[in-house]
């Protein structure tokens, strides 16, 4: 058995129902519907599958669900109910997305990053985006956003905080 | 919503709808596609039919008695603002409130013209239509308050989502039109009087997209979201090699997975490749992970066939070999050989472009479901119309039996003009009777895309005693897009001679333009501004190398090339142009506006300021889309490794109707070439595509991305949209080899960077 909270609710995996070498990423959209986590290239190398471990951000397409049993995790349909997040009020502010299939990877990174760091360098957007890729060339913005969040505790509307 | 949740897929009933309860509450998490009966994707994200209280005003509008508006969008989303900017058109011409504006997809469905979402043409081809789409609908709910007040339609005029009496004051709002205005005859196209511009409420301002909510939220649908009940979800491990043949398959592992259903074997096929599905094995489960796992094991034997001689490195010095050598002529000037012959001095290179690949950040995926004698289909597609079409005959069905319903695209770039995906899901559905969604991984998408073309091209250049340049010649050779649809189509068509090569603007006096043939040994597509990316990166490179060798600086060595002419025609030297499907009267290859660039480039960089040492600029311009972009790109080369520092782009677009995206798209095309230039590359050896993953096939990333300026140039009175999503694309590759080479002295012919430096 595998349980996890996930967006503050507890759900249990049994093993007989969904093996437990199942990709988180598979689990959250296949298992419980929650297709705001995207899949995009299965190797941890994209980050449009980030969602939230226990606070930290993780690639859910290359987590299996055996190794994060007691886990707490926040997808993007946890962050807030409405999109109304600072992470994601930013990002509405700078018309950041495009086609916005990794947005919700991106945006995981971001509030996660500025968990981290509330004021973030360059250097600090850097290392904490470079995980996420986005074909369409959204950067500019999503630097642009992330600057304008001000500086206070974010938390998450919806999903269990850490 | 709430039917949707109650026939949610059967296994996972209570554990989904514990979390969609969540969603619920929320009126945010959408479920993927719909249950039941009903035809739309859930959640509002993208309804495809109206409701049933909606009340026709055209083919593309259609009010409710509250007066609340729908506007299709015919054309598909995948990034580029088009279910806004179309809409947007439309609106402004209707005099709606843009916020009781919802936006409908529509389906396929011919009646609408074309909805292939390609070749940067949703505004140019439909703008005009859009507005007299909403002058109509504004003209009916005009002619309902005037035959209600009984005065002329000249006595009444519709603001603001009201129609006003003029004299009396007196106005009615176009909910309480609604009824009687759908009742009217659709007014003749010839009586409709258009806005003056200078009314314009939303053409040509910033309105934010309306998807915003759904993309920040998680809730928008893309092809790979789908979901139906007793779907089942399919892999296929497809051909090595393009023209391989399936000899054994030994799938008795793959069986032993546990919810993994069945497997099939895919037709085999022949080329030309078209949009055919491509031989292989699906494994079929009851989801992604046991597909991924039975897939892995199964056991295929190939005869791979002579494309499996292929490598991209040999090939790459045959393009090169040949196009050293006199070609076919496609455009001629004077008389390049006479003169060359008699030059004072002359230049020579040659450059190369390997395979690229699309990319996109959602792999392809379509779902199909055959019931009731229909057949629907979700997918992210940029070709409805083609996606139907190629379904009904594969599946012996009328076309009308096949609804195709277009989800969000998650980038395309040209990938998903191609319905392959599409096919390969309606055959899967069809043998097992069940729904099917066929989802590709991103191996799936690197190992069998349709391809950018591999190219080679040389460029020589006669110049006189002052340094002038009298004679231009300039080669191409590469596979041919044609080559998908025809066998044995060996060389470059016209259109794609007509991007960045024989359309080419500079004033000299002799010119010669030759093409070579080029075998094509896997899938050629189209990608993001198409034949423009390899013929922009050798003239813009060639023209740096001329300023260099004449001492000239870069702006002015531009001027000079352009000369003193207004417009240059192909046409009139051997070219059959094709100009983007545009008349040369309506979008002439405009002299003045590239100069326009120049002059604007010139006063926002300064492309000869003192650097430090192992920093410069380099700087590179393109007209394609019947739009013109300049790109200053500013890099640093140290220790073997480029980074870029700066990139200033400027666009001519004509008419803009959405700033904000236009200059989005400017950004992202930008960005797209970038990617090209650094790291772009699809190597194939023994037929097959090396590559697999974003490791091995790299595209920026943040840590890449410089500070970046765009500007949007003003378009005056009168003149024509261009196209917006690819123009910004072209010019990048050649001003950041421009810029390594200032920087470090480094001349890079060869793309990518990365084969050089570390990026």
């Amino acid at each position: 058995m595998t349980t996890l909270n996930i967006n503050g609710k507890e759900v249990t995996f049994d093993p007989q129902e969904v093996e437990a070498d199942t990709p988180l990423l598979w689990a959250l959209r296949d298992e419980l519907g929650l297709l705001g986590t995207k899949y995009g290239c299965g190797a941890g190398l994209c980050g449009a599958c980030t969602v939230h471990l226990d606070g930290k951000p993780v690639r859910s397409c290359s987590l299996p669900l055996a190794a994060i049993d007691g886990g707490t995790v926040v997808t993007i349909e946890g962050l807030s109910e409405d999109g109304s997040h600072p992470v994601q009020q930013a990002w509405r502010e700078h018309n950041v997305p495009q086609c916005g299939y990794c947005q919700s990877g991106q945006i995981m990174s971001a509030v996660a990053l500025l968990e981290k760091h509330s004021n973030p360098s360059d250097e600090q957007i850097d290392a904490g985006m470079k995980g996420n890729i986005c074909r369409c060339g959204t950067y500019p913005r999503i630097r642009a956003a992330i600057k304008s969040v001000p500086s206070q505790s974010l938390g998450y509307a919806v999903g269990e905080k850490a | 919503m709430s039917e949707s949740l109650s026939n949610a897929k059967i296994s996972n009933v209570s554990r989904r709808q514990f979390f969609q309860s969540v969603a619920v509450v929320s009126g945010g998490l959408a479920l993927g596609a719909t249950v039941g009966q009903s035809t739309k994707l859930s959640a509002g994200v993208l309804s495809n039919t109206n409701q049933s209280s909606d009340l026709e005003l055209n083919l593309f509008i259609t009010i409710d008695m509250q007066g609340q508006v729908s506007i299709i969008c015919h054309r598909s989303e995948m990034g580029q603002g088009i279910r806004t900017g179309l809409p947007q058109i439309a609106a402004d011409e209707m005099q709606a409130d843009w916020t009781k504006v919802n936006v409908v997809q529509g389906m396929a469905n011919e009646a609408y013209g074309s909805q292939n979402t390609d070749g940067s043409r949703s505004i140019r081809d439909f703008y005009t239509i859009m507005r007299e789409m909403g002058a109509t609908a504004r003209t009916m709910l005009e002619q309902a308050a005037a035959n209600r007040w009984q005065v002329e339609l000249s006595q009444v005029s519709a603001s603001n989502h009201q129609v006003t009496h003029k004299l009396s004051g007196e106005s009615l709002s176009f909910g309480e039109l609604a009824a009687e205005a759908a009742q009217l005859p659709t007014p003749d196209r010839k009586t409709l009087v258009l806005m003056s511009p200078a009314d314009f409420k939303y053409i040509g301002k910033p309105v934010p997209i309306v998807d915003m909510d759904a993309m920040i939220t998680g809730t928008a649908i893309f092809g790979q979201d789908v979901q139906i009940p007793n779907m089942l979800y399919a892999t296929i491990s497809r051909w090595p090699v393009v023209g391989a043949k399936l000899k054994a398959v030994d799938d008795s592992e793959t069986l032993k997975v546990k919810g993994v259903v069945q497997t099939v074997t895919m037709p085999a096929q022949g080329r030309p490749v078209k949009f055919k599905a491509q031989p292989g094995v699906a494994v079929l489960a009851n989801n992604s992970w046991a597909a991924l796992k039975g897939r892995k094991l199964l056991q295929l034997e190939w005869k791979e066939g002579s494309n499996a001689e292929h490598n991209s490195v040999e090939f790459t010095k045959e393009l090169v070999a040949k196009v050293q050598k006199r070609g076919s002529t496609a455009r001629e000037r004077g008389s390049y050989y006479l003169n060359i012959a008699k030059a004072a001095d002359s230049i020579e290179a040659t450059y190369t472009v390997p395979y690229l690949g699309h990319e996109p950040m959602e792999p392809p995926a379509a779902t199909v479901w055959l019931h009731d004698g229909i057949c629907e289909v979700w997918a992210c597609v940029q070709t409805a119309q083609s996606t139907q079409k190629e379904v009904a005959k594969l599946l012996g069905m009328d076309v009308e039996d096949v609804q195709v319903n277009v989800t969000f695209l998650g980038g395309a770039f040209g990938r998903k003009s191609k319905p392959d995906f599409v096919l390969e899901a309606a055959y899967l559905a069809q043998q097992t009777g069940r729904p099917v969604k066929v989802f590709w991984t991103r191996e799936d998408d690197i190992k069998h895309d349709y391809y950018h073309a591999i190219s080679a091209q040389f460029y020589q250049a006669g110049l006189d005693e002052a340094g002038n340049v009298d004679a231009w010649l300039q080669r191409t050779s590469f596979p041919t897009i044609a080559s998908t649809y025809t066998r044995l189509i060996w060389w470059p068509q016209s259109s794609e001679l007509s991007m960045g090569f024989a359309d080419m603007p500079f004033a000299m006096r002799h010119l010669q333009c030759e093409s070579h043939s080029a075998g094509a040994h896997v899938r050629i597509g189209w990608m993001r501004s198409v034949a423009n990316i390899h013929h922009a990166f050798g003239l813009g490179s060639f023209v740096d190398e001329l300023a260099v060798k004449t001492g000239t600086k870069i702006i002015p060595m531009w001027r000079q090339l352009l000369g003193d002419q207004t417009a240059v025609d192909p046409n009139k030297e051997g070219l059959n142009y094709d100009n983007y499907g545009e008349s040369l009267d309506d979008h002439p290859i405009d002299i003045s506006r590239f100069k326009a660039l120049l002059d604007h480039m010139e006063t926002k960089v300064d492309l000869d300021e003192t650097l430090p040492a192992g920093q410069g600029w380099g700087f590179s311009m393109h007209r394609s889309f019947a739009s013109y972009v300049a790109v200053a790109t500013k890099v640093e080369v140290a220790d073997g490794a480029v980074k870029v520092l700066a990139m200033h782009g400027a666009m001519d677009a004509g008419l803009v109707i959405n700033p904000d995206r236009v200059a989005t798209q400017l950004e992202g095309g930008m960005i797209f070439g970038l990617s090209i230039a650094l790291m772009g590359n699809m190597s194939v050896a023994q037929g097959r595509v090396e590559q697999s993953n974003f490791d091995d096939a790299p595209v920026t990333r943040m840590h890449q991305c410089p500070a970046m300026t765009v500007h949007i140039m003003p378009a005056p009175e009168g003149r024509l949209p261009g196209g917006v999503g690819e123009p910004g694309t072209p010019p990048v590759s050649a001003s950041v080899t421009n810029a390594i080479f200032a920087a470090s002295g480094q001349r890079i012919r060869d793309l990518p960077v990365n084969k050089v430096f570390t990026v």
